[in-house]
């Protein structure tokens, strides 16, 4: 829901709500979807290509690449996009699915609880690998 | 479900997906979103070697001993496969949203096409891996 404008407002009723849609939020949630499509193309054949070269390698080996910076930097891009993209993706998945009010209010909770959760993990264990504590 | 409530109305029904015969672009479309579901999960076995190798050997030489097996293989197969399936599906939508490839031929043309570029290039990312010097 966006936040109403007080009804002193100077503008028509019609004015504004124009562009905003059913949920009142716009279009919004549809442009970041495409937005972190777009970067998420060049970001996944990086990151795939990354982490599977890698596999089999000794654990200095990984640690001394993912640690690079210019590596570490794309993998931060990556998985944070990704984070964001899995949030706002899951979340029309739920809203298709389940219409009863609470289940679907408590799985949007997880769903936004789990992709933070993703997305910090994923951010300290890269950094810890970069800065080696 | 909702409509138990407002069924009693008698109002007309609009007919669901089991109504249609299938066809290649909806097959591909409920793909679409499965593959989005399985790398939603996906990032559970991301972040386990993500925080294995920031953890040190020990905790790394566990993933890598799964990673190792037949099961850890399929899976990062499958997996591989799911992420670049999903890209190109999604590289699709994005060629369907500027208002091109919509037509009854080209829409199936380009479905068809992510399938057999996700199965192939399933395979090249995994031989490039390879001369990059994994696998070994
Ligand atoms: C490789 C680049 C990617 C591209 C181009 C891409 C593209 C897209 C697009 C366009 C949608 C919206 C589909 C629609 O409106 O029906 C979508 C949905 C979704 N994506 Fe991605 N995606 C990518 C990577 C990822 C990754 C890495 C994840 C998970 C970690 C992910 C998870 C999801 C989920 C859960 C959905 C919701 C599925 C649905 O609504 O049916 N995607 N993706």
């Amino acid at each position: 829901m966006s936040d109403h404008e007080p009804s002193s407002s100077m503008r028509t009723p019609m004015g504004r709500v124009r562009h905003l849609g059913a949920a009142h939020a716009g279009t919004k949630h549809f442009w970041h979807q495409r937005l972190t499509s777009v970067a998420l193309v060049p970001l996944t054949i990086g990151a795939v290509i990354l982490v599977l070269s890698l596999m089999g390698r000794n654990h200095a080996a990984v640690v001394q690449i993912l640690g690079s910076t210019a590596v570490a930097i794309g993998l931060l891009l990556f998985v944070l996009v990704s984070a964001y993209h899995m949030w706002l993706g899951m979340q029309v998945i739920i809203e298709d699915y389940v219409h009863d009010e609470l289940p679907k209010i408590a799985m949007l909770m997880g769903n936004t609880f789990f992709s933070c959760a993703v997305a910090l993990t994923a951010v300290f264990a890269i950094l810890k690998l970069s800065f080696g504590l | 479900m909702a409509e138990a409530k407002t069924s009693a109305k008698n109002r007309p029904l609009s007919p669901h997906l089991q109504i249609y015969r299938p066809t290649m672009t909806m097959m591909m479309s409920i793909v679409h979103r499965v593959t989005g579901a399985a790398l939603y999960v996906g990032t559970l076995l991301l972040l386990w070697w993500l925080i294995a190798a920031a953890a040190g050997p020990n905790a790394y030489a566990g993933v890598q001993w799964f990673l190792e097996t037949v099961i850890g293989r399929l899976i990062l197969f499958g997996y591989t496969w799911a992420m670049i399936q999903h890209m190109l599906g999604g590289i699709r939508h994005l060629i369907w949203d500027t208002g091109r490839g919509l037509g009854p031929v080209e829409r199936e043309w380009l479905t068809m096409a992510t399938l057999v570029g996700s199965v192939g290039l399933t395979v090249i990312v995994w031989f490039i891996a390879y001369l990059m010097g994994g696998f070994r």
